[in-house]
């Protein structure tokens, strides 16, 4: 299983913060294929967002594992 | 109130507790950033904001700006307060603190965390006005980044 978080307009245009999803070794990129197949509406933010992986910035060639928490990052705006 | 040196909350900031944390005998200056909501954007009115951060992430970044400057200004202490959660006009979202034996390094370095957040840090920020809302990209003004990673992100 591996933990997926949404946020800021990613979370609205899901509907969610957190799924679970049934994958384990495969790659960011790989993931973000899935994750859209499922959320056709987030296809465009998809392709651009960071990614964390266990709170720490990933490239798409990453390989997840089982447990992991991975986490969609829009472009951010604190400050 | 956390003694941690870098935290999101949704409690409202208070100035000297993040200032009092950088406090040193060898410091000769402390520079403080307080970023504030402001009501015009490009001429829009905005009535109030909201923040949202991936909390545990966000303070581990807000941390590793923290080590950034320590390795650029040995000497530097630095201590971060940003606020998450509705926002109103003039409140405070940000309070950064530098304290140097030298003022030039407190200036330098406070302007190096606030550029620093703006590109690591996980937090987003969501304009409400009269006729709409809208989350605000980064100030480059990315719909996305194409790597997938932010600029100038560092490997550790």
């Amino acid at each position: 299983m591996i933990k997926v978080l949404f946020f800021a307009g990613l979370a609205e245009k899901t509907g969610q913060r957190v799924v679970e999803l049934d994958y384990c070794d495969l790659t960011v990129r790989d993931l973000k294929s899935k994750v859209i197949q499922q959320y056709p509406s987030i296809k465009q933010d998809l392709d651009g967002v960071m990614v964390a992986v266990n709170e720490e910035f990933v490239n798409a060639d990453y390989k997840i594992s089982s447990a992991d928490e991975v986490a969609f990052i829009p472009p951010v705006s604190g400050g | 109130m956390t003694q941690a040196n870098y935290n999101v909350t949704t409690a409202p900031l208070k100035i000297e507790t993040v200032t009092s944390r950088v406090v040193h005998p060898h410091a000769g200056a402390i520079n403080t950033f307080i970023g504030t909501v402001r009501e015009l954007t490009k001429g829009k009115r905005t009535l109030y904001l909201e923040y949202e951060a991936y909390v545990p992430m966000a303070e581990k970044k807000l941390q590793q700006i923290g080590k950034e400057i320590q390795e650029q200004w040995p000497e530097a202490r630095v201590a971060i307060d940003h606020r998450i959660g509705t926002l109103d006009i003039t409140d405070i979202a940000v309070v950064i603190a530098v304290s140097t034996p030298h003022r030039a390094d407190a200036y330098d370095a406070s302007r190096y965390a606030i550029e620093r957040i703006k590109e690591i840090v996980p937090i987003w920020k969501k304009e409400y006005w009269e006729d709409g809302e809208k989350w605000i990209g980064d100030q480059k003004e990315h719909v996305y980044y194409p790597t997938g990673r932010p600029e100038g992100l560092r490997d550790d």
